[in-house]
């Protein structure tokens, strides 16, 4: 059968990507950059240098009005009341039976106005699952069309964005934002990132992306900027010990089984899924998530089984080599008793038994910045 | 790049160098610009058997992993070892110092089925095209 050809979506910067070089995939239903000169080269601008990726695949949900507060505490893990007017949270999506809609951040706005930024495959499912909840009459808008997002990350991304902005980078704290010109563009222009370097991810209206596109290159030359693609995004976030959606996450997969327990506030009040969360609190998970590190040869690939002798107990969510540790490293779900660290697995690559360790995770953490 | 002429190459994106009955094997400049920075590589020991049309080894770059199929049948003579520890000769010099193996044929090599350098070439321009 001829299944109906899917039009893959494409951001404003498309044509820019190709123009350059970049090599596109697929992903999510998006035609995205995967790569510009190579994931290795373009991993290590990030970790020594700066590098910036379009992320405009990524969808914004605004949510304000009056009960706009009270209908975001009610959907999501993490405490909504405790976030200040630009500050800014990672937060799980909940459904009733405790599994995560999405990951996301938010972002408070304004006394009752948020801005959420959401996985590009999650974008519809998410502004879906508010909107039929939102028995609240809070206003929710899905402004995925509206923005263009552009992630500026590396040691240098304060040092390259500098210039082109009217806003106080050094004066932004981690995961706090504002608004401000980026380019001339009024933009917000948060300390947040999916690469465990400081960085910066700035939103703005799609109308000139190409010009502030290529004016932070222009810009960042010097110090040795270089365009990145999802492919570096991927093991950057994986080397930083970072959670992928439909990964490591999915509806049926709660935040404390991926040690999200940080983001969960059960002491908050109700909240979809809660109840499943506090049991599991109070009685512990079935299975968990670990970080590994191959100890044999190899490279453990997403969905490889675990195995106890012949018993599959488990699987990869993500594995990759990281070009910065040069490791062959990994997350994998596991029965609770050999999730701990320090735990020998055995993973099936590709039908050959390989030796893996579980170990601390973020498995690269930055250097402590020299302010 | 061009593509040596002493060499036969596979639509797998394998060389193959023909020494009376020893053939030397690799991946071309094309298999490798593919697949990017390559990070991995595991490939038979000395005396394991390699089958025509069979995997015989894997490559995998940071992004995927692909099978090293054999362009001819029989018994491994030798291994580049250094290439396991510097995968990334692959990237470098493909058709050079990142041969693989080195393998006594057991059976005839199926020259007919193998292309010449000039029909790789031209195999490479329609699969880039298409």
């Amino acid at each position: 059968m001829a299944l109906p050809s899917t039009t893959l979506r494409k951001t404003v910067l498309n044509e820019t990507h190709r123009r350059m070089g970049a090599r596109m995939v697929e992903f999510g239903g998006w035609d995205m950059p995967v790569e510009y000169s190579g994931i290795v080269p373009e991993h290590m601008a990030v970790r020594t240098r700066v590098g910036i990726f379009d992320v405009s695949h990524m969808g914004e949900v605004e949510v304000r009005g009056k009960n706009a507060l009270s209908l975001l505490q009610s959907l999501t893990c993490n405490d909504v009341a405790r976030l200040q007017i630009g500050q800014a949270h990672y937060t799980g999506l909940m459904n009733e039976r405790g599994g995560m809609v999405d990951d996301l951040l938010v972002h408070r706005l304004g006394e009752e106005e948020y801005f959420l930024c959401v996985n590009a495959s999650r974008r519809e499912a998410d502004f879906g699952w508010i909107t039929s909840h939102n028995q609240h009459g809070a206003d929710v808008r899905n402004a995925s069309d509206d923005y263009t997002q552009l992630a500026i990350q590396g040691p240098r991304s304060l040092a390259v964005l500098q210039p082109l902005t009217d806003v106080q980078l050094a004066e932004l704290k981690y995961y706090w934002f504002t608004r401000g010109t980026v380019c001339g563009v009024e933009s917000i222009v948060a300390r947040t990132g999916y690469t465990g370097e400081d960085g910066f991810e700035i939103y703005f209206a799609v109308s000139e992306s190409e010009r502030i596109w290529n004016t932070i290159l222009d810009a960042g030359k010097a110090e040795g900027i270089l365009p990145c693609g999802l492919g570096a995004r991927n093991t950057l976030r994986l080397e930083a010990g970072m959670l992928l959606y439909g990964h490591e996450m999915n509806e049926d997969v709660t935040p404390l089984e991926v040690n999200l327990r940080w983001v969960v506030k059960l002491e908050k009040g109700p909240f979809l899924g809660r109840e499943v969360l506090l049991r599991q609190a109070e009685q512990g998970v079935q299975r968990s998530l670990a970080a590994f590190e191959m100890r044999d040869r190899g490279i453990a690939r997403d969905d490889a089984p675990v195995l106890l002798g012949d018993k599959v107990i488990g699987k990869v969510t993500s594995g990759s080599y990281v070009p910065f540790l040069k490791k062959s490293i990994g997350f994998a779900m596991l029965p609770p008793e050999h999730a701990a660290v320090g735990s020998r697995i055995t993973i099936d690559i590709r039908g050959t038994r390989a030796a893996a360790e579980i170990v601390p995770a973020p498995i690269y953490r930055r250097p402590k910045q020299k302010s | 790049m061009t593509y040596p002429s002493k060499f036969r190459y596979t639509d797998q994106h394998e060389w193959v160098e023909l020494n009376g009955n020893t053939a030397t094997i690799g991946i071309t400049d094309h298999a490798q610009h593919q697949l990017g920075d390559i990070v991995f590589l595991d490939l038979p020991k000395v005396g394991d058997a390699v089958v025509a049309g069979k995997p015989c080894g894997t490559v995998e770059s940071v992004k995927a992993v692909s099978d090293i199929f054999s362009p001819i049948t029989g018994s491994v003579t030798a291994v580049n070892s250094d290439l396991i520890e510097k995968p990334e000769w692959i990237n470098q010099d493909p058709h050079g110092k990142a041969w693989m193996i080195r393998v006594a044929l057991s059976a005839p090599a199926p020259v007919e089925k193998l292309f010449t350098a000039e029909q790789y070439e031209e195999y490479v321009r329609q699969e880039t095209a298409e």
